[in-house]
């Protein structure tokens, strides 16, 4: 919304504007300065503070295998496993969604966004218990599938509103040369919607990475826990001790996120990317 | 779990082009219909398993006397609504709704919602080089891992933190957040971590508002909040609805900022009821009654997807 019309008040009330702007984006920004001045300082406390002299020992102390590699290593088979998982059942389900009209497409797809708005937060009592009697407590495997199918609502709504936009003359052609549904699929449709699965994938992936709550409740051993569990632990035992630490390594921890979130608006998105990668 | 299927999305919505191909002129018979349906079972078996199960499990266990350890662990006992009578005399379920009702009005409902819509608003005229000031500091908060989020929000507002640090650099008092306030503290940790939602749901709405009718408005002598009341904000209706729903379904399933930050409490002074089930199952083992606490959670995400569902109208175009 730009205003196009000049008046004499307009550059006074840019100006207050902008430092009205400005003052909301220092009040965001402290918690996050603090994160990274304490990571940089040997002896950071809760408050914001310059550091005496900068320096890297928090990462050195906190980057050892055991404290750092092995559960960002269990984040990443966590999430990595989830997304592929999420996105070849997103693919498959949103091609008769999208390409074919069926009766059983609208409730199918009012089902989906139904699932999409409920809290999963509130399903995890239930969820602990039907594990415990499913036996698959501690099982990263089930955990995977688990996050897969909480992350799949959404990721079916992506993926056809995606695919929708490619257009169906080309897997026409597929088939008049005498390709199956499934290999015109495969060799047409995923090519062509490649930036938009990765958009899919990397919305679930940072889903999953972030999530604490699920491997909290649903895994019990220490070495198959992943960061977000693992900082947390941290947390309770050393928080109020070792803040520069703490800091440290949830930077470590929140680095890969970042850098997929900046290749999503950046490199694939625009604005459906960044109005649809949303956070757990 | 939050997500936009959003009116804004742009480049999201399914052009009416891409129905189904014109070379089938055929009704297709049942069989064909069914092996085409097939692409859908491993996503129909996983959320069949994993959605639709603890749903049905959740409302199953409700009525049944389940706990951690103990007999009642591994054959629980039928106790029909015992649990919800319980839930019903217990002090602590009106002080966790009402608590989860105020986390919800004022982080998501004011805070979240106001605050982007006035950021948007802001940022549309704003210089450049501020633009992205605002955009790269808001939406890192968002972006960042909850917990990450969580403990920089439990720094901020600690005995010893920033925050104190601001008032003592002004002479006032220092407060101890987190016992004294824990409410205000996390409401406003919610609001630090989500406005970036909202502000950009209302970033792309307002980018599809044309200038001409802004424009007309000015011409037309309507001052700047005139402008907005009687222009913008009808022409966003949608996005505002959207926008609404989305972030209160996000917050009403907040839970590892609330229990980083003071654990619900002191003395359940913070205890929205997420955090609620979880002690209940896990802090006092009784699982059972945590699962009905889960069940009415379940229902209030229920009743609002569906009014979610009813503004979207997926519908219109699938």
């Amino acid at each position: 919304m730009t205003t196009s019309i000049a008046s004499p008040r307009r550059s006074v009330s840019r100006g207050v504007s902008s430092a009205v702007l400005l003052a909301v984006a220092a009040c965001f920004l402290l918690p996050l300065a603090w994160l990274l001045l304490a990571s940089l300082d040997t002896k950071a406390t809760a408050s914001l503070n310059l550091p005496a002299e900068f320096s890297l020992a928090n990462f050195s102390a906190v980057l050892t295998p055991e404290q750092t590699l092995w559960p960002l290593w269990n984040s990443f088979l966590l999430s990595a496993g989830c997304a592929v998982i999420t996105v070849l059942a997103a693919v498959l389900a949103a091609y008769p969604l999208s390409r074919h009209q069926a009766r059983y497409n609208k409730p199918f797809l009012y089902g989906v966004l139904f699932g999409t708005g409920l809290p999963i937060t509130a399903m995890m009592v239930p969820v602990y218990s039907m594990f415990v009697r499913l036996g698959q407590l501690d099982s990263v495997a089930t955990v995977a599938l688990f996050m897969a199918a909480t992350s799949l609502p959404m990721a079916i709504w992506m993926t056809k509103n995606f695919m929708d936009s490619v257009p169906v003359s080309l897997e026409e052609a597929a088939w008049i040369d005498g390709a199956s549904a499934m290999r015109a699929l495969r060799t047409v449709v995923v090519p062509l919607m490649r930036p938009g699965l990765a958009v899919v994938f990397i919305f679930v992936f940072i889903q999953a990475w972030g999530n604490f709550f699920i491997p909290f409740i649903l895994l019990l051993s220490n070495h198959k826990q992943p960061a977000a569990v693992t900082v947390f632990n941290f947390f309770g035992q050393y928080g109020s001790v070792a803040y520069g630490q703490l800091a440290a390594f949830s930077l470590l921890y929140s680095i890969p996120v970042i850098v997929l979130y900046i290749l999503v608006t950046k490199g694939i998105g625009g604005s459906f990317a960044t109005a649809g990668a949303i956070k757990g | 779990m939050t997500a936009t299927p959003t009116r804004t999305g742009g480049a999201g919505r399914p052009p009416q082009a891409a129905r189904r191909p014109a070379a089938a002129g055929r009704t297709p018979t049942a069989r064909r219909s069914l092996r085409r349906a097939v692409p859908l079972v491993p996503a129909v078996v996983l959320l069949a398993l994993f959605m639709l199960g603890p749903v049905i499990w959740s409302v199953y266990g409700s009525f049944t006397n389940a706990s951690l350890s103990g007999t009642a662990a591994s054959s629980p006992r039928f106790v029909g609504l015992d649990n919800y009578l319980a839930l019903i005399t217990d002090p602590d379920f009106p002080n966790a709704l009402w608590l989860t009702v105020v986390f919800l009005l004022l982080s998501a409902v004011i805070g979240q919602n106001f605050l982007g819509l006035g950021l948007a608003l802001l940022t549309a005229a704003a210089p450049k080089a501020v633009r992205s000031v605002v955009a790269t500091t808001v939406v890192t908060a968002w972006v960042l891992p909850e917990i990450v989020a969580a403990f920089a929000c439990y720094a901020f507002f600690s005995s010893d933190g920033t925050l104190n640090r601001m008032l003592a650099a002004v002479n006032a008092e220092p407060v101890d957040w987190l016992f004294t306030y824990p409410m205000a503290a996390v409401i406003l940790a919610n609001i630090w971590r989500g406005t970036a939602f909202s502000m950009m749901i209302y970033e792309a709405a307002l980018n599809d508002v044309a200038p001409e009718i802004t424009e007309a408005a000015v011409i037309d002598g309507a001052g700047g909040w005139k402008r907005l009341i009687y222009v913008t904000v009808p022409m966003i209706r949608n996005s505002i609805s959207t926008n609404l729903m989305l972030i209160t379904l996000q917050t009403l399933s907040v839970f590892t900022l609330i229990f980083v930050m003071t654990s619900g409490g002191p003395n359940q002074r913070s205890t929205t009821l997420p955090i609620f089930a979880y002690a209940e199952a896990f802090g006092l083992g009784k699982v059972g009654y945590g699962t009905a606490i889960a069940t009415v959670m379940l229902l209030i995400g229920a009743v609002f997807s569906i009014l979610y569902i009813r503004v979207l109208k997926p519908g219109d175009n699938s």
